[in-house]
């Protein structure tokens, strides 16, 4: 299989960037996009030119460290999966694949398909947690939580922190990233004590980061890999004023 | 050098809590004066880093992803063990120690599996109360589900994510205390050298991974939490960034490197399909609760997994263990799978899988419900492989996983190196020869929040009359010298073939000779290789770009140089360990039907390897059972 791939090089913050084209053959169908990325990378080094600097960990689509635009889509054309969930069998040979950095203001670019999301870092350290030390804890089964409020705590804890949701958001905004953890602990009987807290911190830092306002066009719902839903925005938003007033 | 275990005074269930009664203590006003620097971000370290930050240390946190909530601790899938017997099935502290005991086939120290057990209880009310949404029953109380190697239900679970939810708690509580100013994060940053001063660890060098920098921490005590070496065979269900660079640096210091060739290969992976594999994907032990194993039992069998009617298929690990069955412990299950493969009854395009069955557990309890406790397994085999496997069954495979070697720790996980601790998979401490299903993520949380933070205590109360190291220290000096020298000469080679190709070739020597079996010759065979790689990767790599910028090329280059020579311990250890135990099965020490014949009396002791000018020199830790008779493994 042989594909031309125009990818993103951007040496660093400062450097303007550029888009460049790759001619790679030898790929199989079976391979992963990214496996496709290490061949290019491998036959760049052979060449004697500079790999291109792109981001993973895992690769089965739960750290969430990889993240590019794929033909114009956050995680390539399928809804709901990783980068380094798509395969080589989602396109054709003779193909050309454009691959770009997260774009938002709040991801600066660090270099060619590389982006700083510590944005998000930040937001959790604004209040996503339960302020209990270690060693306090009460006997687990003390405090019965029905089935389904744990699992609707479980559907927004699964968020895996990858950023697709603010880079597909026309407004870059990190509603849905923000709401589902909020939710994920504002569900739980154990982090009640101090929700209105959460959601006025954590929605002021949302702001403070440079993430736009959510239009409520669901784009971010189609790309994030765990399939969070948008209704964790509109409790958020019905939230927000309740909290600055009770916090 | 005589080896220190530290084990406490007293019955098995009271040593942990006499060892807390007689270890030192140190008052708040003095905590604040210590700074304690931590290597990696997962459920160990983060734990630790937060549980210390509340105790009132100053910490430092490292890690090489751009955020702690990556770290690998996030992909275990299946549950956490606890003995807390809320399924009313005969479960016990003592129970599960047993188990872990035997499940690592008698290869580590009573005292510290005891403790694994005995802090598994408060471990789960700890997580409870950070918001973990552990699966619960209708009535609100916590659900169980069975893993290998035990006949109770004691995993707790989060669907199959439960890794990834303990992680995010623990990084949550990370955060919690950064913004507390107590903890200073460093992502982005990988640990090159430890700098020790006067026999004791005071620091380490740490290159920045955006801008290349070199830059030189000091700490009153340093903690290694830097997780497992699998990737050593390349192929493997670890992270892609995962080394074993931290833990060779500190080798090379004088660390002891303990039972370094015991690693676990899974035995429910996606098989490998190509060459350009960069990676093998865990399908969850807990899938064979509900999962049946089987290949056709005609060789070479051509037909569609569906069209093989049910006299045909042969349940092998039902039919050669038929109390445990499905749920064998995994180094078992993994030996029965190759046999299967290598007798010629391998299915799939490259007949290097087995198959792995819902459709009885779809008929018994309805898809839905399978769907419910398996849902996101079954949507992630789909992603990556295309096929529905509520329909067809899925292929899996064996593949390198899980570390039960590490740096040598004493009682108080405290390696040879005075204030250097090795938290987590990084140590080698609970899990003997093998660990069982879901003891991973437990022995992580338990080191990093229930015992590190009692135990450092006891060596730091000394450090509080001593001068606090500073980076301008002359070992300081020599440490960052000589990184610099080793990145310089790596990119001055300028050879001819990638990193990935000596990757490969070190994967291929390690999976042949040092993975699932192993044999004299093979071993001895292996050793030459993997020093004939050595050479060539150090006459003909070639890495681009520069040291002074983000450099994939060059990070891979640097955890490459290490992963080989931790290749040849590996080979060495299990060359020297003539008998089979656990995860390693030396062909020669095999019954008449494939089991693994223990040799108690020549080798019931943890090896502990003394790095020497490029050599390894032995150490014996004997390891005096007790209270438990060593008894022949058995699962039939």
């Amino acid at each position: 299989m042989r594909v031309t791939f125009k990818i993103w090089r951007q040496e660093g913050p400062d450097d303007k960037g550029v888009i460049r084209a790759y001619e790679v053959d030898g790929l199989s169908e079976d391979m992963s996009f990214l496996e496709a990325l290490d061949h290019l990378n491998e036959l760049l080094v052979l060449k004697n030119e500079k790999v291109v600097a792109f981001e993973y960990d895992c690769r089965e689509g739960i750290c969430g460290q990889c993240g590019v635009f794929i033909n114009g889509r956050a995680h390539g054309p399928h809804d709901n999966i990783t980068t380094c969930q798509l395969h080589m069998r989602s396109f054709n040979d003779g193909d050309t694949i454009i691959v770009e950095p997260w774009r938002a203001a709040s991801f600066p670019v660090i270099k060619d398909l590389v982006v700083d999301r510590s944005s998000l870092d930040r937001i959790i350290e604004h209040g996503a947690f339960i302020s209990a030390k270690t060693g306090t804890a009460p006997e687990a089964n003390a405090i019965p939580i029905p089935k389904d409020v744990s699992d609707r705590a479980m559907d927004a804890a699964a968020c895996i922190g990858c950023g697709a949701c603010v880079a597909t958001c026309k407004n870059s905004s990190a509603a849905l990233f923000t709401s589902a953890k909020i939710n994920h602990l504002n569900t739980l009987p154990q982090g009640k004590a101090e929700e209105h807290k959460r959601v006025a911190e954590m929605t002021f830092q949302m702001e403070i980061e440079g993430f736009g306002s959510c239009t409520f066009t669901g784009a971010c719902e189609v790309e994030c890999p765990e399939g969070i839903s948008i209704i964790n925005i509109a409790e958020m938003n019905a939230r927000v004023v309740k909290s600055k007033l009770l916090r | 050098m005589t080896l220190d275990s530290k084990i406490p005074e007293g019955k098995l269930e009271d040593k942990w809590r006499n060892y807390q009664v007689k270890s030192q203590l140190i008052n708040p006003a003095n905590k604040k004066k210590l700074n304690i620097i931590i290597v990696g971000s997962g459920l160990s370290g983060a734990g630790a880093a937060s549980t210390l930050a509340e105790l009132g240390y100053d910490v430092k946190c490292f890690c090489y992803q751009d955020s702690a909530r990556r770290a690998h601790s996030v992909a275990a899938q299946g549950g956490i063990n606890a003995a807390k017997n809320y399924q009313h099935d005969g479960d016990s502290v003592y129970r599960m120690f047993y188990d872990t005991l035997k499940g690592g086939d008698f290869r580590s120290r009573e005292a510290n599996t005891y403790r694994l057990a005995e802090l598994s209880a408060p471990l789960i009310d700890h997580f409870v109360q950070q918001g973990v949404p552990f699966a619960r029953e209708y009535g609100g109380t916590l659900v169980n589900r069975s893993f290998g190697g035990v006949q109770v239900q004691r995993t707790f679970y989060a669907r199959g994510q439960t890794g990834q939810q303990l992680l995010l708690a623990a990084y949550s509580q990370l955060y919690k205390m950064v913004r507390a100013k107590k903890v200073e994060m460093f992502p982005r940053s990988e640990m090159l050298d430890l700098v020790v001063i006067d026999g004791k660890a005071k620091g380490i060098i740490v290159r920045d991974l955006v801008t290349g920098k070199l830059k030189r921490f000091a700490a009153d005590a340093v903690v290694l939490a830097t997780g497992g070496y699998s990737r050593v065979f390349r192929l493997s269900t670890l992270a892609i960034g995962c080394n074993g660079s931290a833990l060779w640096k500190a080798h090379k210091k004088g660390a002891l490197f303990g039972a370094p060739s015991f690693t676990q290969i899974h035995p429910t992976a996606l098989p490998q399909s190509s060459e350009a594999q960069s990676k093998l994907t865990l399908m969850s032990e807990s899938l064979r609760n509900d999962g049946r194993i089987w290949v056709p039992k005609q060789k070479g069998d051509s037909r569609k997994a569906n069209d093989i009617p049910e006299e045909e298929r042969d349940y092998y690990l039902e039919r050669r263990y038929p109390s445990f069955g499905n749920l064998a412990p995994r180094d078992i299950a993994s030996r029965a799978a190759k046999e299967r493969i290598d007798a010629g009854f391998g299915v799939g395009r490259l007949k290097n899988a087995v198959y792995l069955d819902f459709r009885h557990a779809i008929e018994k309890f309805g898809l839905e419900t399978i769907k419910d406790r398996y849902g996101n397994l079954f949507t992630m085999y789909k992603k990556i492989t295309g096929i529905d496997a509520y329909k067809e069954p899925m292929q899996i495979s064996p593949a390198a996983h899980f570390s039960m070697g590490g740096l040598w720790v004493d009682y108080e996980l405290m390696t040879t190196i005075p204030g250097l601790y090795a938290v987590g998979e990084c140590n080698f401490s609970d899990h003997g020869a093998n660990r069982l299903g879901a003891n991973s993520l437990l022995q992580a949380s338990v080191d990093g929040y229930f015992i590190l933070p009692n135990t450092i205590n006891n060596y730091l109360a000394s450090e509080i009359k001593t001068d606090h190291p500073t980076t301008d220290h002359l070992e300081f000096e020599k440490a960052e010298k000589e990184t610099k020298a080793h990145i310089e000469r790596i990119l001055a080679i300028n050879g001819t073939k990638t990193v990935d190709h000596f990757h490969r070739k070190l994967g291929k020597v390690m999976w042949q000779e040092c993975a699932m079996s192993r044999n004299k010759s093979g071993l001895e065979k292996a050793i030459t290789q993997i020093k004939t790689i050595r050479d060539q990767f150090w006459s003909d790599v070639k890495v681009t770009g520069h040291d002074k910028e983000m450099n994939t090329e060059l990070e891979k280059a640097l955890r490459l140089a290490d992963f080989i020579e931790l290749g040849i311990l590996m080979c060495t250890d299990a060359l020297e360990r003539e008998e089979s135990c656990g995860a390693h099965f030396r062909e020669e020490y095999q019954t008449e039907d494939g089991e693994a014949v223990r040799v108690d009396k020549d080798y019931s002791y943890v090896s502990a390897w003394e790095y020497d000018n490029g050599d390894f020199k032995l150490h014996k830790e004997t390891l005096e059972f007790e209270f438990v008779k060593p008894s022949v493994r058995s699962y039939k």
